[in-house]
């Protein structure tokens, strides 16, 4: 959250101050969707959607971290075409108020995740060291 | 300055201090952003159910591994369920739009459709791991799977039961303002849904077939 | 009966259930359900129940809510602290070959119920009663976004607090500490009630605790004045927007994290067992993800009030106003980044603690810099030493310390050594105490005129302040000097008889405490009593500067007859100072919401759910949970929830004020 978008902001929801109740729409600012936005964000999420189940059940890459990065960036993609294709996100809705939320449940989605799962195997790894001493070393040059 | 709170207007200077002409305010001008805020708290359950996932997803007790239980097929075509649920929805607040009744609730009854459908492969392959002997109660993998997929599933479950009160909310008074919200929220709603199980799907099933 | 048959009907609750062999609890159940029938018995004499089921109960006014919020908190705040009391008594005398008067069993509730009900019962709802009552006036609102859900919210949060007392005479309270750490809280190690109470309680209660902070943030985002800028907001609405903020994305995770953990109890999951491939530690790390943004939740509004105080009672428009909101922005991200400070003992490795040992360092600047900003606000200002002034400065000198033996924790070397000691008993009381408790005291000394129309009796509230102030040190320095000797907390009985002075002296201090919270009570009997000689007729008896200041003390159901518009920061200064008057004529209806019986019916039927649950009674489980989705479904057919205050009777209410107005200054 930087100054500017900050004051941006205020101004946004200033003149949206005053106009409100002189407008009739029922959405408070809710973007809608076209049939032809609805195909096209149906139609990408099929093949992102086949794309990675083709991968993991045919075997063609037999590299499986390249298959699991491939999957997570599609996922990650996909999300992003739903967010604008279904639920209409864009920065113009409720005056950015709810990219805005939508970017800070980000931020702390992912502090909550990789803080979790970085804590968590540090501890593993440094209370429970494995039993062969080639792993131990490589714990040693973690640490 | 009790005095100065008491001047009748005319005394005081050009500037307003008080909306002397309102305008009636539409009511639920909120809603849509407060259901928006609660979708985001909502992503926090299923942040913690995430990170469940990934510090449990490889303790199987000596248990069943994912590779031996899941049922990508399966799972493919309940995907594809979703992704159905989530067009027809789509349709249905477009016929919303053009204040087409008919076309609202038949593309509803469709979307409700889809979503029994969904939950009934879920069920299907829930009762199986249970008969298989994969529990949640077997291992910290199944316990974390089962949580995760099955507090979506429960999502699911509500947007139908929500999806049900709203058709009988339509047909009885139309599409007024009030229904036209509420078809906004659950859109959000089911919308949301889809999106988590991206995560479920690339998270969970593939990455966890490939471990 | 068969044994089947009335294990079917009342699940594991049995006889034994009832703690009629505790004299201690039995005394204490004898005596509230002398005062609970007298209170009863009062009520329907005098006719109250109509009165108070359509006025209060039913009430969606956001000021009702408020007020019914800082009901519960102050008994809330009678139960928790008589914890309190217990277990400093059961501290001072345990030694040697003196076991003290609380078993193991009883003691162990103790503690864990003082903690429980302190934090989620007394703490929040303070917190949100003042939110509630304070930021729809303060942006010229005339309700919250959602004043049924507001209502809801409130009976949620009551309806936990129910299931809390109910475990004093029915079963047990959890034994665990006031996190229920795994596997502790397990069914292996508790396989009785106790925890399934604290769940419950904290589930219901949470439920209520997220909407209502859906609801403000909806309410300051979408409800402000026109001109009202998100840099024109006054800083105490900032500060119960980050706090709403906080509450909506750190609630969710301790909803998860305690699910997780009934199913552990219920279903025989393997989370936080330590069989199964389950982790305590993964229990630990999730609730402090909710716990630390938990502790900002309680003092950011504070932080508000205090900033509200010093400017009014300094007569100076704010300090740094721009910076405060910043501090509050990047408290609000850091708080999500220092989790981790609470268990560094868990073995993460030097690379995790320092990450979190600094940041937590880190997160100390921006709270500093609010201290500077109100130093800086006082600095020349013309300085009003009343009762809400007096808790701010009892305040900047007390929570500077708790900082600063805060900021002496975060170094994870000398955490090791501190950790699960009394010193870190003393130094969170520190905070809370200084931070959150002197914050509500100040918040209510200062908006009870709004509220009420009188103010509170200042020789009682000052007899309540020195003994709270001074109470508060006698209390807790003794907790830093045995937490430095190695003394741990939780501890039921000691042998080294030298400890033994500093209980009492600490026990000493906890009366004194006690005469503060009677003397807190007394100033308001003695207010009530007095109210004529403690009238305000002008709505503003503090000279002060935002918008609540504006409408009449209390203010019109409507709050404002028209709504405002802003042109400045300190809003309502700038009308006075600029003469500007409000309007006397061409009032129109006022649209406004409805009263409904649903929240209270809802959570109603929740207590019955959560109680259940409990005591495994799964037909009433099914019932009430059935009964909760039908009521829920059957109101969203209402439709009509609305209705219009005519603009006759606006007319009417603001002619009354203009009299009153007239009469004051001509008094005057």
């Amino acid at each position: 959250m930087s100054a500017p978008t900050n004051q941006h902001q205020a101004v946004d929801m200033e003149s949206h101050a005053h106009d409100r109740g002189t407008s009739d729409h029922v959405d408070g600012g809710a973007a809608h969707g076209s049939r032809g936005s609805y195909v096209t964000g149906f139609v990408l999420s099929v093949i992102l959607t086949a794309i990675p189940f083709g991968l993991v059940m045919s075997g063609v890459i037999s590299d499986k971290s390249v298959v699991a990065g491939i999957c997570m960036v599609l996922a990650i993609v996909q999300i992003v075409v739903h967010m604008i294709y279904f639920l209409h996100m864009n920065r113009k809705s409720e005056s950015g108020w709810t990219l805005m939320s939508l970017i800070f449940t980000i931020i702390i989605v992912v502090i909550a995740l990789t803080g979790s799962l970085w804590v968590m195997f540090h501890m593993n790894q440094n209370m429970m060291p494995p039993m062969n001493p080639t792993s131990a070393a490589e714990m040693s040059d973690q640490m | 300055m009790t005095s100065a709170t008491n001047v009748p207007p005319g005394a005081q200077d050009a500037v307003s201090f008080y909306d002397t002409d309102p305008h009636e305010h539409p009511p639920g001008q909120s809603t849509m952003l407060g259901f928006w805020l609660y979708l985001m708290s909502d992503c926090l359950i299923f942040a913690m159910l995430f990170a469940a996932w990934g510090v449990y997803g490889g303790s199987y007790a000596g248990g069943p591994r994912p590779s031996e239980l899941f049922e990508l097929p399966l799972v493919a075509v309940n995907t594809a369920m979703l992704l159905f649920s989530s067009i027809t929805y789509g349709f249905a607040m477009l016929a919303a739009d053009e204040k087409k009744q008919g076309a609202t609730l038949g593309w509803l009854a469709i979307t409700g459709v889809f979503g029994l459908c969904f939950l009934g492969i879920e069920l299907y392959e829930f009762s199986n791991l249970i008969a298989e002997g994969a529990g949640p109660w077997r291992s910290a993998f199944l316990s974390s799977f089962f949580t995760l997929v099955g507090t979506h599933g429960l999502h699911v479950t509500f947007g139908i039961i929500w999806l049900v009160t709203l058709m009988v909310q339509v047909s009885r008074k139309g599409l007024i303002d009030a229904n036209m919200r509420r078809l906004q929220c659950l859109s959000l709603f089911w919308h949301f849904l889809d999106v988590i199980w991206i995560g479920v799907f690339t998270f969970v099933y593939l990455l966890g077939v490939l471990r | 009966m068969s044994d089947t048959l009335l294990k079917t009907i009342f699940g594991r609750l049995t006889l034994e259930s009832f703690p009629i062999h505790e004299p201690i609890i039995l005394g204490t159940f004898i005596a509230v359900m002398l005062g609970g029938i007298t209170l009863v018995g009062a009520i329907t004499y005098f006719k109250l129940w109509k009165w108070l089921w359509t006025e209060w109960f039913t009430s969606v006014d956001h000021k009702k809510v408020g007020i019914m919020y800082m009901i519960l908190g102050t008994v809330m705040l009678l139960r928790g602290f008589s914890d309190a009391i217990m277990m400093r008594a059961q501290q001072a005398m345990a030694f040697g070959a003196n076991e003290g008067y609380l078993n193991a069993h009883h003691y162990d509730q103790v503690f864990t119920a003082h903690g429980v009900i302190m934090i989620f019962f007394v703490a929040m709802p303070f917190v949100t009663g003042i939110m509630n009552y304070v930021v729809p006036l303060q942006i010229g609102a005339r309700d919250v976004s959602f004043p049924f859900l507001n209502n809801f919210s409130f009976w949620m949060t009551a309806a936990g607090a129910v299931i809390v007392m109910a475990s004093l005479f029915v079963g047990e309270f959890a034994r665990t500490g006031w996190l229920a750490m795994a596997p502790l809280s397990g069914l292996d190690y508790s396989p009785d009630v106790g925890v399934d109470y604290y769940v419950w309680a904290l589930q219901i209660a949470g439920v209520g605790t997220l909407l209502s902070g859906v609801n403000l943030i909806a309410t300051i985002v979408k409800m402000r004045a026109p001109g009202m800028t998100m840099f024109k907001m006054p800083i105490f609405t900032w500060s119960a927007l980050v706090t709403n903020v906080l509450i909506v994305a750190a609630f969710p995770v301790l909803t998860a994290v305690l699910a997780m953990l009934s199913l552990d109890r219920y279903v025989g999951t393997h989370f936080f067992t330590n069989t199964g491939g389950g982790n305590p530690m993964m229990y630990v790390n999730m609730i402090w993800i909710w716990g630390h943004p938990e502790v900002y939740i309680l003092i950011l509004p504070l932080f508000g009030v205090f900033s509200e105080v010093t400017s009014t009672f300094s007569g100076k428009r704010l300090f740094g106003y721009t910076s405060m909101v910043y501090a509050l922005l990047v408290i609000c991200i850091l708080a999500y980044l220092v989790w981790l400070h609470h268990f560094f003992t868990m073995g993460s490795g030097a690379s995790v603690n320092s990450f979190f040992g600094i940041t937590t360092m880190i997160i100390s600047i921006p709270t500093g810099a609010k201290i500077f900003n109100w130093l800086f606000t006082m600095y020349k200002g013309r300085i009003r030493f009343e009762l809400p002034m007096m808790w701010t400065v009892a305040f900047m000198l007390t929570f500077v310390i708790g900082g600063m033996t805060g900021v002496l924790l975060a170094v994870p070397p000398a955490d090791f050594q501190l950790h699960n000691s009394l010193f870190l008993v003393a130094h969170f009381h520190n905070v809370i105490i200084g931070g959150v408790m002197f914050g509500a005291f100040a918040a209510i000394n200062y908006w009870f005129p709004k509220a009420f129309g009188f103010k509170l009796d200042p020789w009682w509230g000052k007899v309540s302040f020195w003994s709270w102030v001074v109470g508060f040190w006698v209390a807790f320095t003794p907790l830093y000097v045995l937490g430095l000797m190695g003394v741990t907390r939780r501890l039921r009985h000691f042998d080294d008889p030298s400890l033994q002075i500093w209980f009492i002296i600490a026990a000493v201090g906890v009366v004194m405490i006690a005469v503060g919270i009677a003397a807190f009570l007394i100033q308001i009997f003695v207010s009530f009593r007095d109210r004529e000689r403690l009238r305000d007729w002008t709505g503003d008896p503090w000279d002060g500067r935002s918008l609540e200041w504006a409408t009449s003390s209390p203010p019109p159901a409507y709050n404002f007859a028209f709504t405002p518009v802003i042109h400045d920061l300190d809003a309502y200064y700038d009308m006075k100072t600029r003469n500007a008057g409000r309007p006397l004529t061409g009032f129109r209806d006022i649209h406004m919401p409805k009263n409904t019986g649903t929240g209270v019916i809802l959570a109603g039927l929740s207590v019955a759910f959560g109680l259940s649950m409990i005591w495994y009674m799964w037909w009433l489980s099914a019932l009430s949970f059935a009964g909760i989705l039908a009521v829920s479904i059957f109101h969203t057919f209402n439709y009509d929830r609305d209705f219009h205050i005519h603009a006759d009777e606006v007319a009417r209410t603001e002619e009354e004020r203009t009299r009153i107005l007239a009469n004051a200054a001509a008094g005057a």
